[in-house]
Formats: structure tokens, C-alpha cells, sequence
């Protein structure tokens, strides 16, 4: 039995997949590495396959990490390629090894962030983003498990957010916290609604772009 | 992507069934293109990619060098309202291009409540609706399925029916509109080509002329075009295509599983079923070839699942050959073999048990009607003995949940018939008594009726739909019937299946109301969420429609059927003598015990190998 971690991209049209059908995907591209992944015991048994932190639909990703344990001995090698066999556009495992650290260690992760201005990007947006995420307090509406619109501050989750302009399209580059509770990188763009909405973007896009544990190293 | 797309996608539900990338979905370099085909599914994508057809026939095409052939669904309501605002018309999969210029849009029609929902897309794919009013060679429309063995509601709006099964024809048929395009044919010149290509109808080659009282009074073939269309069929399934290698969905559909087609047609000659009719003769797939594609396909998808489709699946030959061949590979791969349709007989029920292996689901029965009488008249060849028989050892293994399918209206229907259901479902939950080892868990039997539509193209296509107060009293007089807790009633809703009927023996008088329907909001009418009977009869007002005289009007024998000039090879004389024995309550043997000449022996050189 091997406890296994693999890397993996979700971009383009695989960004549009949800939780649940990304792991059917993954199941059904399984059978091609040779090898099995293990089932719970009991009544219902369901594989073992889990994704670290899902991501939300309709945003990319080049650093997924899911992590499933098989019956076999292996150390992952060969494993990546094989999946990639029988894989949708978009959706690319890049490496396959063994999970030693412990998820808990993962502490942020770093997206950029595109809100794109059809007509042009208005003068002065990027220093007024720097203002309003430089705030001791930035509150947005979130929906909560209970499926209730509640009130949060996400000030003490984000850690840092570089703003560039382009012509019709402003970058973020931002760090966030990644769990307990994670920050979801698109409410910022709520934030930009909600405390500058003569900035209100016509579309915001989100890519994740790294893990990271506490020192700021990339988690893998 | 295109940006309008990547903008609307955060908006509507299940967006992953608009973006197309799926394993093995086939994209191209279009510098090696010259024939683009848009094969549209007038549904939506989790119901489309459900269907083997299509699946065949997207093989076939990207097989041909040069052919690009890209998926098209209909939109759901929101995706369809957010495509309209941004001015983006209907797309392809595969290459997210407007299907507008496409060489070929094709499209699958499995049922007539689909024909509003073909208006609707080549609406949004900015096509011309009527095929008079398209006048190059290119977009070429072609619609082909089940439900275009009557086409005629829909002969304004197609430019060529194929009929029947598609793999060769519609090779052949790419070809000439290739041959067409590079040599520079009028659209008129192609067409009648076309007509000369077997299995291909012409809708606007044939004047069609009425009488006074709204029934046809002629055919006419114009330009050489052929008095009768006949269907085709692929003789040998050994050399038909099979799609070992088939898109496999991201996001779930309705069949989300291999699809093990073992044989094509049916034996059985039920007289209300048009697929038993136009399918005909059986044609089997040899049992190495099925258990062949059913380990590559598994192998290739990573499906675990694989169903062993056909019409009537217990019927064929090598059934437990094949489910032992396959069994070891299942049994290493975690594969499970379902059986879509039962025959309530000791055969079925032994392989049912061995294949469900421990999982008891719920079984499903079809008898049809409630009295032997009855069920000699549609010649549904089951009798009650068997169908307890079969639920006796099915409860004594352990279920405890029966489904039982009836239809309401059939020809010759009594008030005893109707309440001889009632008494099925009470002898069933009596033989549960009788047979159940744990009574502790209950029982659930579930009767579900709906209501008889008669088609073209079998023995009741004379027949009338009973009254819409009729159906509703016999409902009524069923569920009052059934008087245990245990047993649920459910009835299908009476207002889809007057349309139903009135579409499937439309004539042309039809295709004014489709697009008058169409314009006052009909697209997905096969779906409750979108089906509004109210909008169908105003349409019929409208346009002087009368429905009954589709739907409840009994015909002669001496009728021309306006889809006369169309034959699945069956002949009308023996779908006549049918009718004759249903009126007589006689039975038809199987295509196995005895050959009843239906004529479709033609088909496969003269003789079937049943
Ligand atoms: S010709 Fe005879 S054997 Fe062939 S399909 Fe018709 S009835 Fe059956």
C-alpha cells in the first residue's frame, strides 16, 4: 500500500469541472497506470482519492495536489504520464510521488488575479487597489456551509497583493490564506465592487499559481 | 475559448457541458478540412451523449479524411437567454466555431417532442428556418433517427432525410455533397442527386396534395426522385462500427457507461412499437466481437460500468456465453454487466441474479396491459404465470422493490383491462408475502402507466388515441383500483402524449404550427420545465389545425399515410394483417419460431438470420 500525492494543472475547458466529476475523471483514467486505488472499509466503500483544496469552478490552476493511496507498493514514477493517457483537455498531471508532509503545513497559496476593463483600464486603478487592500479591514459576503450570506473580513487573510496595469486589464498578483479558513482569491474582486465600484471590472479571472507552506516555499 | 462563452460560463448551471475537450472528443487541424459537419442533438448534452447513435455516426465521420465532425446540443434555458444577449450564436464543441457556415449540419431526432427544439437551433445557428428559403449547397440539413420514419412535420425545415441506420449512407451522401461543392452544382442539381443515393428522402422532391377532409389524396416524386424511400441498413454487424474508443464525459450524463450494442431489430413484433418494427430484421454481433469491444471500450474509457444494450437483450443468442467470457475481466476490473431490459422469464431472471451479485436493486417489468386478452391483442407475449414466476424467485433472493410498466388507450382497451393491473400489482405483493425471507423490510411495488401513442409504421398506426377525459377516467379508475399502501401509482402526464400523437402522424399542415409553436416560446419540449400544452393548442387555432384529426381520428385502410412514401422494409399489408389478429386477439410468433413474411427479409438478401 502506497499513500501518493500527485501535481497536477486544471485549466481551460477542465477549469469548468466540478469536485465531484473531477474525481470520476480521475477514477476512470485510473485503470491505465496498472495500478488500484484502495476503498474505504464498510458498508459503502468509496475510494480513497481526495483533492487538497478544491478548486473553485471556472478558475485555473497550475498546482492541484490530489492524494489517494493504492494497494500496491510504488513510489508514483511513471504514474503522471500514464494518467495523462486518458485525460480531458486541460487537465495535466505533472508529477506523481509519495505524501510525506503533512497537508496541515500548507499555509497559503498565490493566484493572479485579471480584472479586465473592456473600455480601458481607468486612470489611477492600480493605486487605488493598493489602498484598498492595504485597509485594516475589508469587509465582503460570503456564503457560509449553511448556505447563509454572511459578513467576513478577509484583511487578515491576505498577505500580500501587487497591482499592474495593462491596457484593458489589471493584474493581481496576490498571496492568500490557503486554509482554516481559506480565502477564496475571487472575493476580492468583491471587495472592488463593493468599496470602489466606479472600478468594478467587466470580468475577473482567476488562476492559482502556487502552494505554499509558511516560509513561503512552495508545498508540494 | 471565446470570450463571450468564458463570460456567460459563470452564470449558468452545469457550465462543463458547453466547453467541449473531453477524452477522445476529436479536434483537428482544419488545414486538412474541406467538410465541416455539425451534428446536432435537438436535447441536452447529458441526454445526447447518452445516445449510442451518435456516438457511432461521430466515429464514422471523423474516420473520413477531411471530415471534421463537431457535437452541437441544445442549450439549456439559461444558456440559450445568455447566448441570445451577446449576440453569440450556437457553436460547436469541438472547435467553439459558430456552426452558421458549416458544409453539413446534421440532426439525430429520436422523438417527435424534439421537433420544436430543431427549429430552435437552426434559429440560433442563423440559418435560414425553411429549407426554400436556403439557397446555396452549404448548410446542408440533414436529419436523421427514429422519429423521422415520419418526417413530414418537419419537411419545410430539412433538406434530406436519411433513413434508417447511417453508417454507410451517410458516408455516401458526404461524399456527393463533397463532389457537389468542388464541381459547383446548384443546390437543385445536388438534391436531386441526393435523391438517387438509397435511404435518402427529399422532402421538398415530393408534392404532396390533400383532399377536402385534410387527408392526402397524392404523392407525387418529382425529377426522378423515387415513388418509395427505403431505409438502409448495415447487414452484417461484424463490419459495423463499433466506438471502442468514445468520448467520455466530464461532467455526468443519463447512460454514463459502455454501451455494448449485441444486436440490432428485434424478434418479438409487439404491435404497438415502432422500434420493433423499423429496426427490423435482427441482426446479431457475433459474441467474440462483443466481448471484444467490451474490454477495449473498458479499457479505453475507464468506465466500470457496461450495459448490454438492445432492444430486447435477453434475446440474444450467446447471452450467457458472453456474460462468461467477460466475467473474468469484470471480476479484476471492479466492471459491472447490466441488463437494460428483462423479460420476465427464468432465463433473465437466473443471469439478472448472477450479474447483480449481491447488489439487489430494484427490478423492472414491462407486461403493458393487464389481462392476457389484452396482451394477446398488442402480441406482448408474457403471461402472468411467468412475470409471478419471475418475482417469486427474484423476492425469495432478496429484493424487495418491483417496477411494472403498463400503457393506457391501447387499442380494444376495457374497464376489466384497466383494473386487471391493479390486480397484477395485488398478485405481486401477494407473492412477496409468499416468498420474502425477511418481511421486516417491506416491499415497495411501483405501477407506472402511461398512455399509448399510436406510430407510423406498425400495426396501430390506423388506430385513434383515445380522449384526453377518456385516459384521465381510466387513471382515475386505476388509482381508486389500487388500494394497498405498498404499491405507488405513477401516470405519465396526459398533455405531452396528445401532441406526441399528433406529431407522429403529422402530415405537412404540421410545419406552419412547429414554427408558429416555436415563435410563441417552445424549444425543449420533451421537458416539463418548458412544455406548455396551452402554447401547442393556441398554435394549433392559429394555424387551423384541427388535433384530433391527428390524434383521435380512426383510419381506413385505404388511407394514404403521409408518410407513404417512406419504408422501413416492412410492408404495409403485413402491418394490416397485424392489425387485422390484434382486432382478432391473435397472436404473431417470433422472427425465431416462424418467419411471418413482414418483408424486411429483403433488406439482408432474402432471408434473415434471426
Ligand atoms: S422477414 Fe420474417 S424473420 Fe425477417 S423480420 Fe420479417 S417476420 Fe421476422
Amino acid at each position: 500500500m502506497s499513500k501518493l500525492r500527485l501535481l497536477f494543472v486544471k485549466e481551460a475547458q477542465s477549469s469548468y469541472i466540478s469536485h465531484l466529476d473531477l474525481l470520476r475523471t480521475f477514477q476512470r483514467a485510473f485503470p491505465r497506470t496498472g495500478l488500484e486505488i484502495r476503498h474505504s472499509q464498510g458498508y459503502h466503500p468509496h475510494p480513497l482519492l481526495s483533492i487538497v483544496l478544491p478548486l473553485p469552478v471556472g478558475q485555473s490552476s497550475v498546482c492541484e495536489l490530489m492524494e489517494f493511496e493504492v494497494t500496491q507498493e510504488t513510489d508514483g514514477a511513471g504514474i503522471a504520464e500514464k494518467l495523462n493517457g486518458g485525460l480531458p483537455a486541460g487537465l495535466r498531471a505533472l508529477d506523481c510521488y509519495p505524501a510525506e508532509r503533512p497537508v496541515r503545513e500548507l499555509a497559503d497559496l498565490r493566484a493572479t488575479l485579471e480584472l479586465e476593463y473592456d473600455c480601458g483600464v481607468p486612470a489611477g486603478t492600480a493605486d487605488q487597489l493598493r489602498e484598498l487592500f492595504s485597509r485594516p479591514e475589508i469587509l465582503v459576503f460570503k456564503r457560509t456551509k449553511r448556505k447563509e450570506l454572511a459578513e467576513v473580513d478577509i484583511a487578515p487573510m491576505l498577505r500580500r497583493a501587487d497591482w499592474t496595469e495593462q491596457t484593458t486589464c489589471v493584474r493581481g498578483d496576490v498571496v492568500v490564506q490557503a486554509q482554516n479558513p481559506g480565502l477564496n482569491p475571487q472575493l476580492l474582486a468583491q471587495a472592488v465592487e463593493r468599496y470602489l465600484p466606479e472600478l468594478t471590472p467587466d470580468f475577473v479571472r482567476v488562476r492559482r499559481t502556487a502552494l505554499l507552506d509558511d516560509s513561503g516555499r512552495d508545498f508540494r | 475559448m471565446d470570450k463571450r462563452l468564458e463570460r456567460i460560463l459563470p452564470r449558468v448551471q452545469k457550465p462543463a457541458r458547453y466547453v467541449g475537450g473531453e477524452y477522445n472528443a476529436v479536434v483537428k487541424d482544419l488545414s486538412t478540412v474541406d467538410t465541416r459537419v455539425a451534428f446536432c442533438f435537438p436535447d441536452t448534452y447529458e441526454i445526447g451523449m447518452s445516445n449510442l447513435g451518435m456516438r457511432i455516426l461521430y466515429g464514422v465521420m471523423n474516420e473520413m479524411p477531411g471530415v471534421w465532425c463537431e457535437r452541437v446540443f441544445a442549450p439549456w434555458g439559461d444558456m440559450e437567454e445568455e447566448m441570445r444577449r451577446c449576440g453569440m450564436p450556437l457553436f460547436a464543441l469541438e472547435s467553439g466555431d459558430a456552426i452558421t457556415d458549416f458544409d453539413i449540419v446534421a440532426f439525430s431526432v429520436g422523438y417527435e417532442m424534439a421537433f420544436p427544439g430543431i427549429v430552435n437551433m437552426l434559429d440560433l445557428a442563423r440559418i435560414p428556418l425553411h429549407s426554400a428559403d436556403r439557397h446555396g449547397l452549404t448548410p446542408l440539413i440533414i436529419a436523421g433517427g427514429t422519429a423521422m420514419y415520419n418526417p413530414e412535420p418537419m419537411a419545410d425545415f430539412i433538406d434530406i432525410v436519411s433513413l434508417g441506420e447511417g453508417e454507410e449512407s451517410t458516408v455516401e451522401l458526404i461524399e456527393l455533397h463533397r463532389k457537389a461543392r468542388q464541381e459547383g452544382w446548384s443546390r437543385e442539381e445536388f438534391l436531386r442527386s441526393a435523391a438517387k443515393v438509397p435511404g435518402m428522402y427529399v422532402p421538398s422532391l415530393y408534392d404532396v396534395r390533400y383532399r377536402e377532409d385534410g387527408t392526402v389524396s397524392s404523392i407525387t416524386p418529382l425529377d426522378g426522385a423515387p415513388q418509395t424511400v427505403t431505409k438502409r441498413i448495415v447487414e452484417d454487424m461484424d463490419k459495423s462500427y463499433f466506438p471502442v474508443k468514445t468520448i467520455v464525459p466530464t461532467t455526468e450524463i443519463v447512460q454514463d457507461r459502455v454501451t455494448l450494442e449485441l444486436f440490432r431489430g428485434c424478434i418479438r413484433g409487439c404491435r404497438f412499437c415502432q422500434a420493433g418494427y423499423v429496426y427490423r430484421p435482427v441482426r446479431n454481433r457475433s459474441r467474440e466481437l462483443c466481448a471484444t469491444y467490451g474490454v477495449e471500450s473498458c479499457n479505453d474509457s475507464g468506465y466500470q460500468e457496461v450495459t448490454l444494450s438492445s432492444l430486447s437483450t435477453s434475446d440474444y443468442p450467446d447471452l450467457t456465453e458472453l456474460c462468461d467470457e467477460l466475467e473474468d475481466f469484470c471480476a479484476q476490473r471492479h466492471v459491472n454487466l447490466s441488463l437494460p431490459s428483462l423479460r420476465a422469464d427464468n432465463f433473465s431472471m437466473n443471469l439478472m441474479q448472477r450479474l447483480a451479485k449481491g447488489r439487489k436493486s430494484g427490478l423492472t417489468f414491462a407486461p403493458e396491459a393487464g389481462t392476457q386478452r389484452l396482451r394477446d391483442v398488442i402480441n406482448k407475449n408474457v403471461t402472468l404465470e411467468e412475470l409471478l414466476r419471475s418475482c417469486h424467485t427474484a423476492f425469495a433472493g432478496g429484493y424487495n422493490a418491483v417496477k411494472l410498466y403498463f400503457m393506457l388507450g391501447l387499442p380494444t382497451e376495457t374497464d376489466e383491462d384497466v383494473l386487471g393491473i391493479a390486480d397484477i400489482a395485488a398478485r405481486v405483493m401477494h407473492e412477496w408475502r409468499e416468498a420474502s425471507p425477511n418481511k421486516n423490510r417491506g416491499v415497495r411495488i411501483t405501477v407506472s402507466t402511461s398512455w399509448f401513442v399510436p406510430k407510423p409504421h406498425t400495426a396501430f398506426q390506423w388506430e385513434p388515441q383515445i380522449s384526453r377525459e377518456e385516459y384521465e377516467r381510466r387513471v382515475k379508475l386505476l388509482r381508486d383500483a389500487i388500494k394497498t399502501k405498498t404499491v405507488t401509482y405513477n401516470w405519465h402526464d396526459s398533455a405531452t402524449s396528445v401532441i406526441e400523437a399528433v406529431l407522429a402522424r403529422g402530415d405537412r399542415k404540421l410545419c406552419k404550427v412547429l414554427e408558429t409553436v416555436w415563435r410563441k416560446g417552445a424549444k425543449l419540449d420533451a421537458w416539463e420545465e418548458y412544455f406548455s400544452y396551452d402554447r401547442w393548442l393556441e398554435a394549433f387555432a392559429e394555424c387551423g389545425v384541427d388535433p384530433a384529426f391527428y390524434a383521435n381520428r380512426r383510419r381506413e385502410r385505404s388511407e394514404i399515410m403521409p408518410w407513404s412514401m417512406i419504408s422501413c422494409g416492412v410492408s404495409e399489408d403485413f402491418l394490416w394483417r397485424e392489425h387485422e389478429r390484434a382486432a382478432a386477439g391473435v397472436t404473431t410468433p417470433d422472427c425465431r419460431t416462424q418467419c411471418s413474411g413482414c418483408g424486411a427479409n429483403r433488406l439482408v438478401g432474402g432471408k434473415c438470420h434471426v
